[in-house]
Parts: C-alpha cells; sequence; structure tokens
C-alpha cells in the first residue's frame, strides 16, 4: 500500500537539464511561473509552450513520465476550470437559475487550466532533473543573501534535506508498524471514518515514537561528529557555475525578456 | 490443526523488469506440537515467508492452506486466522502504543472480539507466561526496559491463544542474558501448552538445544527440513549455504577426527560433556 508512493521523483539521466546548477534551475523555474502570471492573454503562452517543449526535449525525461505527475492535479484543474465557468460574470450563454454561463467565464477557464497546467509541468521539470540533495544545495547557495535578515538559510536547508532523507525511512517504518498491528488482529479497512481515525491509533503511535528515537539518535549522532551549524563548514562538492549555467541564465533572461515586451506591446 | 503451503511464489516488482523472487516454490506442512526453527541468512526469504503463514502478504502464485483452506479466497476470514497464527514481528517492541502494560496486551484480545473480562484474564495469563510482574501491569509500556518491553509484545500476541506462534528473531538486540531468558520463557511456554511453535533465527547455536525440527531456507526456497541432527550433520552444505551448524557440533567433529570416539550428532554442551567423558573412560581408552 505505501511502496506505491513515488516521492521527489527524481528521473535519473545524464542530460544537459541534469547537469545545470541546481540554482539554475531554481531561478529558471521561479521565472517560468513569474511569466504565466504577466501574461493577460493566450498570446503570452507560445514563449512559454516554446520554452517548455524545449526543456522537456533537453532533459530527456519521457513526456510520458513528466504527464505522470502531472496526472493526480487533473482534479484540481477541472474543479476550478468549472468555479470560473460558473462565477465570472459577463455576457450569458446559458443559464439555469442562479448559474449563468458566460463566454467570459468559458474563456478564464481555459486561459486557467493552461496555466495551471504549465505551472505544475514546468516546476515537476525541476524535481524531475534535480535530486532533492542537490536542490536543497542550491536552495541554501541561492538564499544565502538572506543571512543579512537573520534567516537561519543553513540550517534550514539541513532540516529540508533530514526531512526528505527520512521519508522513505518512515514509510518503510509505518508498513512494518501496520502489520505487526494487523497481525495482532487490527482492521485499518473497515468500519465508519470514526472507526478507522481510532483504528489509526495503534499506528500514528508507535510511528511518532519512532520518529522521536530516531531524530534524537541522529542528533546524537551529528554531535558526535562536531556538527555545529554552518559556521567554518565547508563543501565537499561546492556548487561552481560553469559555463552551461551561464548559457542558462542568458536563455532564461532572454525568455523573460520576450514575455516581458509581449506584454508592455499590450498581448 | 494444520498449516501447509503449496508452491508459494512470491515475486517483488511483480510484472515489471525489476521482478525480484523473494520466495521460490515452498512447500511446508506444520502440524500440532511442533518446535520447528526456521534458519536462512538474510535476504533468503524467511521474513517474506512467515509473513505469508498468517495472510499479511499474498503469494504471487500458490496456495496457503489453513486446515485444508484457502486463506486467500475472498470468503475466509482473514482476522480470525491470525487468532490462530500468531506472528511476532522482529523488535516487536516497537509497536507498542497503549497507555498501561496491560491494555496493550488485552488490544489482541479485544480485536478478536473478546469481552473486557476474557480479555483482562488472557493478558495476565499472557503476562505470566513471559514473566512479567503485577506491578508493572499499570506502567506505560515506554518506561520499561528493553527486555521487558520485548517480554510485553510478545506478550500481546500470546495473549491471542494462537495455536501457532510464530516469531521473528526475538532475540535480536538483547544481551546474552535477555536472549536465554526468552529463549527460555518460549520453550517452556511450548511445552506448557503443547502448541506449534517457530522461531526464526539466523543462528543454529540459538536454536539447536530447543527446537525438534529445523527448516533451512536459501534465496526462496526450503533446502532442508528435518530434525536438528540431520540438518547439523551436513555440515559442508551449511558451509556452503553462509550458514554453520551449532559450535558444538564443530567441536566434536574436530574430536572425532583427532581420533576421540565423540557422538557427532550431540547438540548442546550437556550432551557433548557426557559423550566425550564416556569416551574418555571407555574401557578400550579414550584413542
Amino acid at each position: 500500500m505505501f511502496r506505491d508512493i513515488t516521492l521527489g521523483q527524481y528521473y535519473p539521466e545524464q542530460s544537459i537539464i541534469h547537469r545545470l546548477d541546481p540554482r539554475v534551475k531554481l531561478l529558471g523555474t521561479l521565472v517560468y511561473i513569474i511569466t504565466l502570471f504577466i501574461g493577460k492573454s493566450f498570446f503570452v503562452y507560445i514563449p512559454a509552450a516554446v520554452f517548455l517543449v524545449m526543456i522537456i526535449a533537453l532533459s530527456r525525461v519521457p513526456v510520458s513520465y513528466v504527464m505522470r505527475g502531472v496526472k493526480p492535479i487533473i482534479p484540481l484543474i477541472i474543479i476550478s476550470a468549472a468555479f470560473n465557468i460558473i462565477l465570472t460574470p459577463g455576457n450569458d450563454i446559458v443559464s439555469f437559475g442562479i448559474i449563468h454561463i458566460t463566454s467570459e467565464g468559458i474563456y478564464m477557464a481555459i486561459f486557467m487550466a493552461v496555466r495551471l497546467f504549465f505551472l505544475i509541468t514546468g516546476s515537476s521539470i525541476l524535481t524531475l532533473t534535480t535530486t532533492p540533495t542537490a536542490l536543497t544545495d542550491g536552495l541554501e547557495k541561492g538564499l544565502r543573501f538572506l543571512i543579512i535578515f537573520k534567516v537561519p538559510v543553513h540550517e534550514i536547508a539541513m532540516m529540508m534535506s533530514i526531512a526528505l532523507r527520512f521519508i522513505p525511512i518512515l514509510i518503510e517504518e509505518t508498513d512494518k508498524i501496520r502489520k505487526a498491528q494487523m497481525a495482532r488482529g487490527a482492521d485499518f479497512e473497515s468500519g465508519n471514518i470514526m472507526k478507522r481515525a481510532k483504528a489509526m491509533i495503534p499506528l500514528l503511535v508507535p510511528l511518532f515514537v519512532s520518529a522521536f528515537r530516531r531524530a534524537s539518535d541522529l542528533a546524537m549522532a551529528m554531535e558526535a561528529r562536531c556538527y555545529h551549524g554552518s559556521q567554518g563548514r565547508t563543501r565537499m562538492k561546492p556548487l561552481v557555475y560553469k559555463r552551461l549555467d551561464f548559457i542558462a541564465y542568458g536563455i532564461i533572461g532572454a525568455y523573460l525578456a520576450t514575455v516581458i515586451i509581449m506584454r508592455a506591446c499590450g498581448l | 490443526m494444520e498449516l501447509k503451503t503449496e508452491n508459494i511464489i512470491y515475486e517483488y516488482d511483480s510484472g515489471t523488469g525489476y521482478a525480484k523472487r523473494a520466495l521460490d516454490g515452498v512447500n511446508v506442512t506444520v502440524r500440532e506440537n511442533e518446535f520447528i526453527g526456521l534458519i536462512g541468512h538474510t535476504g533468503s526469504g524467511k521474513s517474506t515467508f512467515i509473513q505469508h503463514l498468517n495472510g499479511l502478504v499474498k503469494p504471487t502464485e500458490g496456495r496457503v492452506l489453513w486446515n485444508g483452506r484457502d486463506i486467500n479466497s475472498k470468503d475466509f476470514d482473514r482476522r480470525a486466522l491470525r487468532g490462530h497464527v500468531g506472528l511476532v514481528f522482529q523488535y516487536p517492541e516497537y509497536q507498542l502504543f497503549e497507555t498501561t502494560v496491560l491494555k496493550d496486551v488485552e488490544f489482541g484480545p479485544k480485536n478478536l472480539g473478546l469481552s473486557e473480562e476474557e480479555a483482562l484474564e488472557r493478558a495476565r495469563e499472557a503476562l505470566a507466561m513471559v514473566g512479567i510482574e503485577k506491578e508493572f501491569y499499570q506502567v506505560s509500556p515506554f518506561n520499561l526496559s528493553g527486555g521487558q518491553k520485548r517480554r510485553v509484545a510478545i506478550a500481546g500476541v500470546l495473549a491471542m491463544k494462537p495455536d501457532v506462534l510464530i516469531l521473528d528473531e526475538p532475540t535480536a538486540g538483547l544481551d546474552p542474558k535477555g536472549r536465554d531468558e526468552i529463549l527460555g520463557r518460549i520453550a517452556g511456554i511450548q511445552k506448557e501448552t503443547g502448541n506449534t511453535v517457530i522461531l526464526v533465527s539466523h543462528s543454529m547455536d540459538e536454536i539447536g538445544e530447543f527446537v525438534n525440527r529445523v527448516l533451512v531456507m536459501d534465496e526462496g526456497r526450503i533446502v532442508m527440513d528435518d530434525e536438528p541432527r540431520v540438518v547439523f550433520s551436513r555440515l559442508e552444505e551449511l558451509d556452503k549455504k553462509g550458514l554453520s551448524a551449532p559450535q558444538i557440533t564443530y567441536i566434536m567433529r574436530d574430536l572425532k577426527k583427532a581420533g576421540l570416539d565423540a557422538d557427532t550428532s550431540a547438540l548442546t554442551v550437556e550432551e557433548a560433556k557426557k559423550s566425550i567423558l564416556r569416551a574418555l573412560k571407555s574401557p578400550r581408552g579414550p584413542y
């Protein structure tokens, strides 16, 4: 049951996109999301689509694999489209009582659905081509300027990578405890919601206990190796920009400029 | 009572390119009043196999039969079966969750649909069997020592009064004293109740002196199924499987090679001692 969950969904490959510095990919994703919100009409989707198709092609991640990540979001897209159709004021096309379907509503629904689709696909490319470790490294270095505002960037990044590291361990642990309680006759599958929620106690209590135990063990192990936060800490594999990364920044900049110019021209 | 597996095969990621066989055609029949040791090195399929016996894992192919009925058929009550086939997982102390020891042990019997009184009665009985004193009944299980926690967890399964009790490496991570305590208790319970016990282990020394049947697993198959004496006499084969016989077997073999008329089938230190003394005192001389 828990084995089916794939998290982090990294797709191992040796493409140009995979080799980019995680900071480039993070900024690229951010820029991409911003451009999706800059545009006021469908025209802005043309460069967005070109950019996305280019990235996917370069990443060599199979399109079917990319779409698998989009699947869980489809209900969300449908619901938001439905609300847009119903709730946007404008010229009625059909109306039943208080429900008015307007041409503006349909336009808005499609516009938003496409935006959401691009948003999810774009950001899933980031996680598909970047390992969780590289991602947190990138965040740590990329957000280092926040130290001026006393933000503990290193500590936050460390917490993030530990949390990510523990997800598979805790999934396995849950599976084990669930089986152990089932061996004692526990029933997780039948009954109403209240009964099922109650049935979760024998699963959740040991899980929390073990999570705390693991956390304290890990803290002990880190202390034993003299971990004391970011001060004076160096990296085994420091992130250094290469030529490829500067080219990527150039392309991202050009893409952003295109979208801004389009907006300025009123498209 | 009969628990039988018919040619069960279990594959991880079945149907994909990465399919891996954890079990590859296992046939075992377990009857009343047996004390079975299941042995194999890490990854031999022991844990996967025992989870088939109470229906926690469904075989990819083959059947598991409880008194002749397929436990994975649609109308079979697998929850009730778990009262008959009790399974104690590795490190069972990590499944404790209740506020008191007594309540935790009552969890199993209550799941079987027993009344409060019956559940309480069984919990007390089970705790007595594992040697947990009355003064601990109202203590939080999280405040016990490691060995005590484990005994409470074992009591949690014992309280369901299973006909077959399966224990997956019950002594893992315990000190020698805790280990002897647990094994002694289990052997005592087996003798007392006459129920079947399956003890999973990777140490022959641990089980040699208790069990009356040894199953050896290797690469998802049962490669040996016999009395301990017979299994341990096949030393070379065991060595090849990365397993070893009890240390005493090696000593006796080497003594025999050195010319002493020692009984190589001795399983315990006590038996070995007797045999060596007899050989030394023999009128024909020790050699």
